[in-house]
C-alpha cells in the first residue's frame, strides 16, 4: 500500500520534472452512441467533448500538446461498447475515455476498462452500487439525486403515498428498490408504496395514470417518483395532462427528464411538475450563462444544455487540472492527482472528487416552466456521491474508498476487501 | 386573474406618478410583519413557513391578502442588502420594483441585487389554505372557485365554519353544488356532533368520487391488539386467520413483549461468533460449523449452558399464541361513525368495482381502436393484395412526421390537424405507389422476398428520418379541444384524443367498406386479387389496380400515423412499435376480411389489458403473454378468427 | 427432382474430394485461421490487434449461424426470423455458467476471512447478491438451477434451443403454417422471448443481461489476447465442423428431400414423405447449430443482453444469407463475413466522409440506408447474391460439370412454372 504511494508519488514527481515526456497529440476518447436508440441523448454528448477539447486546445492545450477528440460510434450496441472501448485503449491509445449513457453500456465496458488499466469518466445518474478502479463516476449516484427529491416529496410536499414509475432496467429497478428501502424506513407503510414497470417506449399509460389517481381514495396525499426513460415521458406526460392531474394534486418528480427531454413536448400542461438534477440550464451563475451562450453559439440557438453535459465539463475539466498536476497522463498518475480535486459547479459553489471516484454536487430541484426550462425552487449543499447506499443492508456494510484502502467494495464488518475488480 | 389585476393596478399607479424613484418604507406594518419572519420566508420550507403565513393572514391588515397572493404568484422578492421586501416583475433586462405595503412602484433597478421568493408548491397550498378566509366570499367567482380547491387539497377544521358562512350567499349554482358537497366531507372530517357526521356520511353512500373516499378511509384505520380479554368497542380476531396469520400473531406478542424473539439464523451466527474460545464454540470445532444445522446444535449447547437465549420452536408459537385474545380497534373515529363509514364504504367498494370493470373495458376499446388503426393499412396492402409490407410502420411514421411539419408552418392547431391529415395522406400515397412501383410490383410471386426487400427499405426510412429530423421526440400537439378527457366519474373517464381515434377507426372501416363494395375501384380490387388473369382479360389493368390499393392502403397508415403522433410520441422509431403488432392483427383476425382485422385488434387489445389487470405492476409481461397467447391462438385457428373459405383462401 | 445425379453417382470418393466447394472451403478456413494466429497478438507477431481477432472470431460464429440460417431456408425454404433467439439462449446459457462459476471464485475468496466457515447456502446467498444486486434482488431464481456446472450448462447450449425449436416447430409445421405466416410467427416468438427476458423478473437481469463474459473462471492470469485467440481457434473450427455437417447433408438423399421441399412442399408430400418431419428436423437441428454458435460469440462480445435477440437480429441474419446467396453454404459463409464486417468498418468511424460541398456525407448516419437500399437492390437484381457471381465463375471455368453440387435456389422458380 505504501510502497505503491510511494511509487506513485516518485512517478508523479518524475513525470513533473520531465513534461515532455507525454507524447503529442494527447488522445481524448468518445464513446457515446452516434447511431440506435441511445443516439437521442448520448450526440449531444459527443458534441459537448468535441467543444470541450477545442475551448482547451484555444486555451493552448495540456501539458504542451493538443487535444485531439476520438470519436467511436458503439450504435447503441451493447457488445459493441466493449469492442469500442478495447479498439479506443489498444489501437488509438487514448489517454482517457469520455463516454456511456445506460448502465448497461457501462457493464459491458467494465470489464475492458479494468483489463487495460484505461480511464473513463461516466457523465449520468445511475443507480450506484458500483465503484470501479478505472473510473470516475461524474453523474449522480442515488443519495445525490433520488434521496433528496424523496425528501422534498416528504417534507415540503406532504406525500404519503409514493407512486415509483419507472422503465424496467437496472436504474428504476435499484433506485426504486433503495427509495421503498428509504421510504420503509421514514415509517410509509409497504401498501403505500406503489411501483410500477413498463417496457421501453410504453405509449398506452391510460392504465397506469388511472391506478396513480386511484392511490388518492385513502385520503393520502399521492406523490409520482418516475424513472421512466427516454420517449415513453412524452406518452405519460400527454396522458397525465389529458387526465387533468395538476401538479398541486399529484405532483410527479422525474429523475430522467431534462431539457432535452422536454423539448419533444408541449409543457403548457407540465407546470409545476418537477424534476431533480445537479444542474439546469436556468442555474444563474457567470459560468452558466457562458457556458450556455457558447453552446447554443456552437449548435444553434434553440439547443439547450444539460445535467450529463455539466457532468463532462466537470469531469473533463478536472481530468485537464489533475493531468497538468500530475505532469503525465499516465493513468495512475492522472487517478492520484485526481482525488481531492476541485472544479467549479455551473451553478455555483464547488465540485470535489472523492477517494470513492464519486463527486460532492448540490441536488437542485426544478419546476417545469411553459418555456420546457426548470425554475429551481431547491438547491441543497454539496451531497457527496455515496457509491454503495446506505439503505439496503447488503450495500449499506461496504464502502468505496480507492485512496486510502485502495479498494471499491470494502467491507465494513469483515474488514476486508471483497473484490478489486467490480460487479459487471 | 387577480394578479393581473394587480399589474394593471400597478401599472395605474405607475402612470400617475411615474419616474419618481421612490424610497421604500421600511417602517410599514405589513413589511414589519414579513421582516419580522424574514429568516424563514428567505428559507422557503413547507416545515418551518407556518407561523410566517398565519401571523400574515391573521394580522388583519388590508394588504395582507395581496401579498399572500403576490408571494404565492412567486412575485414577491428581497433586496439582498436591506432584506426589505419587494413585488418586482422582470422589465427589460432589470427588475421593476414596487413597495408591498402600497404597491407603488420605486424604480427599474438592477436583477443581482434582489433575489426571487420561489415557494415550492407545499408552500403554495399553505398559503392558498390561508387565504381561503378572503376568497371564499370574494366578488370574483374565480377566486371563490380557488378558494375551494385550496379546501378540496388541504383542508383545515377552521375551514368549516368559514365555509358553512359562504353557502348562504352563494348565487352561482356550480359553486353552490361545490360548497355543499365540501361543507359536508368537511364535517364527516371536523364535525364534533357524532349524529351530523353520521348523516353526511350516509349521504354519500353510493358515491364515486375519490374526495368520498378519501375523507372515510381514514375513519376506518384500525389496529390489532393483543392482550388477556378484549376490550368493549373492539373485534375480535382469530389468529391464524388470513387477517392475522400465526406468524404475525406471534410478531404481535414479541412487538408487546409477551414473548421472547424468535432466534434467526443471523443471530444464531453472530452469538456463535462472540463465542468463539479459540478453535472451539461450546466444545465444538469451528471449521465443522458450516452447515446450518451444525450452527444450531452448536448454538443449542451455548443455550443450555444459558449463554444465549433458548430456540423458539413451532410448538412455543402455538402456545404463545393461544394464551391471548387478538382484536382491531379502530383508531381514528368513534366506533359508531367508523362502523356506518366503513358500511358506506363497502357499498362504495361493489360500485368501484363495476366501474372499474367498465373504464378497462373502454381501456381495451381505445387500444384496439389504436391496434385497428395502425393495422388498418395493412388489411388492404397484406390482407387484400397479399403483398408483405415490412416498411409499414415507416409510412404510419411518415405520416406523423408530416404532421410535425405542417404544424411547424401553420401555428394554429386545429388548423394545422384538418391540413396535416390530407398532406398525410398524399405523401404516404406517393411513397405507397413510388414503393409498389419501384420494387414491390417485380416480386409479386415472391412473398417472402418481398418481406427482404420491404424491410430493406424500412430501415432506410428509419434511418433517412433520423438523418433528417434527427433522433429527438418531435412534439406533435393536439388542438385544445382534443385536450383533457370525458369524465363520467372519478373512476371512469377517456380522454378525447382517444375517443377521436375511436372515432377515426370507425370512419376507415366505414371508408373501406364503401371503397371496396359499392365503388369500381372496389370492385376491380377484389377481380384482380382474386384472378389477375381473368381480371385483365375484362379490361381492368391489373398494374394500375394494384398501384391504387397499395396506394391507398399506405395513405390510411398515413393518417392513422398522424392520430398516433397526437396520442403518443413521434420518433423515427414509432413504426417498429407498431409493426408485429399490425401482422399479428391481421393474421389472428383472418387475412382478407376487414372484419377480421377488427376483430384481430379488439381481440389483441382486449387481451392486453386483461392480463394487465391480473398482474399490474408489470406491463411488459402482459406485451410477452399476449404474443405467447398469440402464438398458440395460431395454431388452433392458423387462418384467423374470420377465415376465407373456397378459392379465395388459396390465393 | 433436381440433382438425382449428385446421390446416384456410382463413384463412391470420399466425401470432401466429390465436392470440391468443401475442400475448398476449408482450405480457405484454415489458411485463414493460421494467418490470424500468426498475425495476432496471442501466439503471433501481435499485427492485428486484440479487439480485431475477437471481431473476426465474432464473425466467424455469425457466419456459423448464418449456415444455419442457409440451411433452413435457403435449401428447405422456410424465412425462419427468429433463429437468433436461439443463438441468444445458447449465449445466456454459457454466460450463466460464466457469471456463476466466476463470482463463485469471489465470493468463496471474500468469505474465507470470516469467523465461521461458510454454509453452502451463505455462499449461494453471496454469489446472488453479486449477481443481482445490480438489478436489485438477492435471491437466485429457479431458473439458474444448474448455473454451478458447467457440463449441464452446455448440455442446456444444445437442449434448450433444441427443446424450444421442437416445440415451436411441431406446433407451426402440425397446423401447417407455411410461407410468410410462418415467417412472421417466428418474429413473434423472437420477439416474445427478448421481451420477456427484457423483464427483471425472468431472473436473467433483465436489460442489464450477463455481462463480463470474457473473464474466464479461475483464468484471471491468461491474457485476453490469448484468450481471444483460443476463441478464435474454437469458432473456426466450429464453423468448419458445422459447414462439413451440412454439406454432407444437403449433399445426399436427405438434402433432395429438403430442397423438394423448398420448391413444391404438396409434391412431396404427395410422393409420401412426411414433409412436417423433415421441415421439424431441420429447424430443430438450425436451431441447435445456432445455440452452439451463440455459446461460442457472447464470450467473445463480452455481454448478453435481450436487445440482442430483438426480431430485427434474425432479419438481418436472413439479409446475410440473401445478400451471400441463398441455396450454397459458402454464400451464407460470405455475406454474414462480408456485410458485418462491412458493418463493422462503417459504423466504426473509420470510414472517410464524402464531401459534396453543400452536404458532407457521414457514413455513421448514411451506411444503414446504403445497407437497406442494398437489400433492395440485393433482392430485386441478383437475388443469388454474392454467391451468384462465383457460380458464374465456376460454370465458366468447367461449363461441363453435372448437376451443380449446392443447387441454387431459383427464388422465382414458381413464377416460372406458373408462367409455363
Amino acid at each position: 500500500m505504501h510502497s505503491k504511494l510511494l511509487n506513485t508519488t516518485a512517478a508523479v514527481l518524475f513525470a513533473t520534472a520531465l513534461p515532455a515526456l507525454a507524447d503529442c497529440p494527447i488522445k481524448v476518447g468518445v464513446l457515446h452512441s452516434l447511431s440506435g436508440t441511445m443516439a437521442i441523448s448520448e450526440t449531444t454528448l459527443k458534441d459537448t467533448m468535441e467543444m470541450l477539447v477545442e475551448q482547451q486546445n484555444e486555451a493552448g492545450g495540456l501539458l504542451g500538446c493538443e487535444l485531439e477528440a476520438v470519436v467511436v460510434d458503439p450504435a447503441s450496441d451493447w457488445p459493441l461498447f466493449a469492442e469500442k472501448a478495447r479498439e479506443l485503449l489498444t489501437v488509438h491509445e487514448v489517454d482517457v475515455i469520455f463516454g456511456n449513457w445506460t448502465s448497461v453500456s457501462r457493464k459491458s465496458v467494465l470489464p475492458v476498462i479494468e483489463e487495460l488499466n484505461g480511464l473513463l469518466f461516466y457523465p449520468v445518474q445511475y443507480e450506484g452500487e458500483e465503484s470501479s478502479k478505472n473510473v470516475f463516476y461524474t453523474g449522480a449516484a442515488p443519495n445525490q439525486q433520488a434521496i433528496p427529491a424523496t425528501d422534498y416529496f416528504l417534507e415540503e410536499l406532504g406525500v404519503e403515498k409514493f407512486a415509483l414509475l419507472g422503465t424496467d432496467y437496472v436504474y428504476p429497478r435499484t433506485t426504486n428498490n433503495i427509495l421503498e428501502s428509504y421510504l420503509k424506513q421514514k415509517g410509509i407503510a409497504e401498501e403505500d408504496i406503489f411501483v410500477n414497470y413498463t417496457p421501453f417506449g410504453h405509449s398506452d399509460w391510460s392504465k397506469i395514470v388511472a391506478d396513480v389517481v386511484a392511490l388518492g381514495a385513502d385520503g393520502k396525499k399521492v406523490g409520482v417518483i418516475s424513472t421512466i426513460n427516454g420517449d415513453a415521458n412524452v406518452g405519460f406526460y400527454k396522458e397525465l395532462a389529458a387526465a387533468g392531474i395538476s401538479a398541486d394534486d399529484i405532483p410527479v418528480v422525474a429523475f430522467s427528464v431534462g431539457e432535452e427531454e422536454l423539448a419533444g413536448l408541449d409543457t403548457t400542461n407540465l407546470v409545476g411538475h418537477l424534476a431533480a438534477w445537479n444542474y439546469f440550464q436556468s442555474a444563474e451563475s457567470e459560468a452558466n450563462e457562458a457556458w450556455v451562450a457558447a453552446w447554443k453559439a456552437r449548435m444553434g440557438e434553440d439547443r439547450v444544455t444539460n445535467d450529463p453535459m455539466e457532468a463532462h465539463y466537470i469531469g473533463f475539466n478536472m481530468w485537464v487540472n489533475a493531468a497538468t498536476e500530475a505532469g503525465s497522463t499516465d493513468v495512475d498518475a492522472v487517478r492520484a492527482a485526481m482525488y481531492g480535486q476541485e472544479f467549479p459547479n455551473l451553478t455555483g459553489g464547488t465540485a470535489v472528487m472523492l477517494p470513492n471516484h464519486h463527486l460532492a454536487k448540490p441536488v437542485l430541484i426544478g419546476e417545469i416552466q411553459e418555456d420546457g426550462q426548470f425554475d429551481i425552487i431547491s438547491q441543497t449543499e454539496e451531497v457527496p456521491g455515496d457509491a454503495w447506499t446506505d439503505y439496503l443492508p447488503e450495500s449499506a456494510v461496504l464502502v468505496s474508498d480507492w485512496k486510502e484502502l485502495g479498494c471499491g467494495m470494502y467491507n465494513t464488518e469483515t474488514k476486508s476487501c471483497v473484490q478489486i475488480k467490480s460487479n459487471y | 386573474m387577480t394578479l393581473s389585476i394587480c399589474r394593471a393596478l400597478l401599472a395605474l399607479l405607475l402612470f400617475v406618478a411615474p419616474g419618481l424613484l421612490q424610497a421604500q418604507s421600511s417602517d410599514a406594518p405589513v413589511q414589519k410583519l414579513l421582516q419580522a419572519h424574514a429568516e424563514v420566508i428567505q428559507k422557503s420550507s413547507r416545515k418551518t413557513i407556518g407561523p410566517a403565513i398565519d401571523a400574515l393572514a391573521q394580522s388583519g391588515l388590508p394588504e395582507a391578502q395581496t401579498v399572500l397572493e403576490q408571494w404565492q404568484a412567486k412575485d414577491m422578492w428581497f433586496n439582498r442588502d436591506t432584506g426589505l421586501f419587494v413585488f418586482a416583475s422582470k422589465a427589460d433586462g432589470g427588475l421593476r420594483v414596487f413597495d408591498i405595503s402600497d404597491g407603488a412602484e420605486i424604480g427599474v433597478v438592477d436583477k443581482k441585487n434582489y433575489k426571487q421568493l420561489k415557494p415550492n408548491s407545499g408552500i403554495r397550498g399553505l398559503i392558498a389554505s390561508a387565504l381561503v378566509q378572503f376568497q371564499l366570499n370574494d366578488p370574483d367567482p374565480l377566486n371563490r372557485s380557488a378558494a375551494l380547491t385550496a379546501i378540496e387539497r388541504d383542508a383545515e377544521p377552521s375551514h368549516l365554519s368559514a365555509l358553512r358562512g359562504a353557502i348562504a350567499g352563494e348565487q352561482d349554482p356550480d359553486l353552490r353544488a361545490r360548497k355543499n358537497r365540501l361543507e359536508r366531507l368537511l364535517t364527516i372530517r371536523f364535525d364534533d356532533d357524532a349524529a351530523a357526521r353520521l348523516a353526511a356520511i350516509d349521504s354519500f353512500a353510493g358515491d364515486l368520487g375519490v374526495d368520498v373516499r378519501a375523507t372515510l378511509n381514514p375513519l376506518v384505520t384500525s389496529e390489532i391488539k393483543v392482550s388477556d380479554t378484549v376490550p368493549d368497542g373492539a373485534v375480535t380476531i382469530k389468529a391464524g386467520s388470513d387477517e392475522l396469520t400465526q406468524k404475525q400473531a406471534y410478531d404481535l406478542l414479541v412487538e408487546n413483549g409477551l414473548a421472547p424473539a424468535l432466534v434467526d439464523d443471523g443471530t444464531i451466527k453472530e452469538t456463535l461468533i462472540s463465542n468463539i474460545d479459540g478453535d472451539r464454540v461450546a466444545g465444538v470445532q469451528v471449521a465443522s460449523l458450516d452447515e446450518d444445522a451444525a450452527r444450531q446444535a452448536a448454538y443449542q449447547l451455548l443455550a443450555d449452558q444459558g449463554l444465549a437465549a433458548p430456540l423458539v420452536t413451532q410448538d412455543d408459537i402455538a402456545e404463545a399464541v393461544q394464551q391471548y385474545k387478538f382484536y382491531r380497534v379502530y383508531t381514528s373515529a368513534p366506533l359508531p361513525v367508523a362502523l356506518a363509514a366503513q358500511a358506506v364504504l363497502d357499498n362504495i367498494e361493489t360500485q368501484v368495482a363495476l366501474n372499474q370493470t367498465a373504464d378497462l373495458v373502454l381501456d381495451a376499446l381505445s387500444l384496439a381502436s389504436i391496434y385497428f388503426l395502425a393495422a388498418i393499412g395493412l388489411a388492404i396492402t397484406f390482407g387484400v393484395m397479399g403483398v408483405i409490407n415490412m416498411a409499414h410502420g415507416e409510412f404510419i411514421m411518415m405520416g406523423a412526421y408530416t404532421g410535425y411539419v405542417v404544424q411547424l408552418f401553420i401555428p394554429d392547431l386545429t388548423l394545422s390537424i384538418i391540413v396535416a391529415i390530407p398532406c398525410a395522406f398524399l405523401v404516404t400515397f406517393g411513397a405507397g405507389v413510388l414503393l409498389e412501383r419501384l420494387v414491390i410490383r417485380w416480386l409479386y410471386h415472391r412473398p417472402l422476398e418481398t418481406l427482404l426487400a420491404t424491410f430493406g427499405v424500412s430501415i432506410a426510412l428509419q434511418q433517412l428520418a433520423k438523418n433528417i429530423f434527427g433522433t429527438q421526440a418531435r412534439p406533435l400537439t393536439a388542438p385544445a379541444w382534443l385536450d383533457g378527457s370525458m369524465v363520467l366519474n372519478d373512476i371512469v373517464s377517456i380522454s378525447y384524443i382517444r375517443i377521436a381515434i375511436f372515432v377515426l377507426a370507425l370512419l376507415f372501416l366505414a371508408l373501406f367498406l364503401i371503397v371496396m363494395n359499392r365503388t369500381r375501384l372496389g370492385l376491380e380490387v377484389r377481380a384482380v386479387t382474386q384472378n389477375p388473369r381473368m381480371a385483365s382479360s375484362m379490361g381492368i389493368n391489373p398494374d394500375r389496380i394494384n398501384m391504387l390499393t397499395f396506394g391507398f392502403g399506405s395513405g390510411i397508415a398515413g393518417i392513422a400515423g398522424v392520430a398516433i403522433g397526437l396520442y403518443a410520441k413521434v420518433t423515427s422509431e414509432m413504426g417498429s412499435d407498431y409493426i408485429v403488432q399490425s401482422f399479428m392483427t391481421v393474421v389472428v383476425g383472418g387475412v382478407g376480411n376487414i372484419w377480421g382485422t377488427l376483430l384481430g385488434a379488439t381481440m389483441v387489445g382486449t387481451l392486453q389489458k386483461g392480463i394487465e389487470w391480473f398482474n399490474p405492476s408489470n406491463t411488459l409481461a402482459a406485451q410477452t403473454y399476449m404474443i405467447l397467447f398469440i402464438i398458440l391462438f395460431i395454431q388452433f385457428r392458423p387462418r384467423g378468427i374470420i377465415a376465407l373459405k373456397g378459392r379465395a383462401a388459396e390465393a | 427432382m433436381v440433382d438425382m445425379t449428385s446421390t446416384a453417382s456410382p463413384m463412391r470418393k470420399p466425401f470432401v474430394l466429390r465436392y470440391p466447394s468443401v475442400a475448398i472451403f476449408l482450405i480457405i478456413l484454415a489458411l485463414f485461421t493460421a494467418t490470424i494466429t500468426v498475425l495476432g497478438e496471442g501466439f503471433g507477431i501481435g499485427l492485428i490487434s486484440t479487439s480485431f481477432v475477437k471481431t473476426l472470431g465474432k464473425t466467424l460464429c455469425l457466419c456459423l449461424a448464418a449456415l444455419a440460417m442457409d440451411l433452413v431456408w435457403g435449401y428447405t425454404g422456410i424465412l425462419s426470423l427468429g433463429h437468433m433467439a436461439f443463438f441468444g439462449i445458447g449465449g445466456y446459457a454459457i454466460g450463466m455458467w460464466l457469471m456463476y462459476a466466476r463470482t463463485e471464485i469471489i465470493v468463496i475468496e471474500s468469505l474465507a476471512s470470516s469467523a465461521l466457515p461458510p454454509t453452502a447456502q451463505e455462499i449461494s446467498d453471496g454469489i446472488a447478491t453479486q449477481i443481482f444486486g445490480v438489478v436489485g434482488a438477492s435471491e437466485f431464481p429457479p431458473i439458474w438451477a444448474v448455473a454451478h456446472s458447467l457440463p449441464l450448462q452446455l448440455a442446456a447450449v444444445v437442449l434448450v434451443p433444441g427443446l424450444l425449436a421442437l416445440v415451436f416447430g411441431w406446433l407451426a409445421f402440425r397446423s401447417r403454417v407455411t410461407g410468410v405466416y410462418l415467417s412472421i410467427l417466428t418474429q413473434a416468438m423472437t420477439l416474445a422471448l427478448s421481451l420477456y427476458l427484457f423483464q427483471n423478473d425472468s431472473g436473467l437481469r433483465g436489460n442489464n443481461g450477463l455481462s463480463g463474459l470474457q473473464n474466464l473462471p479461475g483464468l484471471d492470469s491468461v491474457p485476453q489476447s490469448t484468450v481471444s485467440i483460443l476463441f478464435f481457434w474454437a469458432s473456426a473450427l466450429a464453423l468448419g465442423l458445422g459447414y462439413l455437417v451440412c454439406a454432407w447433408m444437403v449433399s445426399g438423399k436427405f438434402g433432395s428431400v429438403i430442397r423438394a421441399i423448398r420448391d413444391d412442399e404438396s409434391r412431396v408430400r404427395f410422393l409420401g414423405y412426411s414433409v412436417e418431419a423433415y421441415k421439424l428436423f431441420i429447424f430443430t437441428f438450425t436451431a441447435v447449430i445456432c445455440g452452439i454458435a451463440g455459446a461460442l460469440y457472447y464470450p467473445q462480445a463480452g455481454i448478453i443482453n435481450p436487445a440482442e435477440i430483438a426480431p430485427i437480429a434474425s432479419i438481418y441474419l436472413a439479409v446475410w444469407v440473401a445478400i451471400g446467396g441463398r441455396g450454397r453454404l459458402y454464400g451464407a459463409v460470405i455475406g454474414a463475413a462480408f456485410v458485418s464486417l462491412l458493418s463493422t468498418w462503417f459504423t466504426g468511424g473509420q470510414a472517410p466522409d464524402i464531401s459534396l460541398g453543400f452536404y458532407t456525407i457521414q457514413w455513421v448516419d448514411w451506411w444503414t440506408i446504403l445497407l437497406g437500399l442494398s437489400f433492395v437492390a440485393v433482392t430485386l437484381f441478383a437475388p443469388r447474391g454474392i454467391g451468384g457471381l462465383i457460380d458464374k465463375f465456376a460454370e465458366r471455368r468447367a461449363p461441363d460439370r453435372h448437376g451443380a453440387d449446392l443447387g441454387p435456389d431459383l427464388g422465382s422458380l414458381r413464377e416460372k412454372e406458373a408462367d409455363e
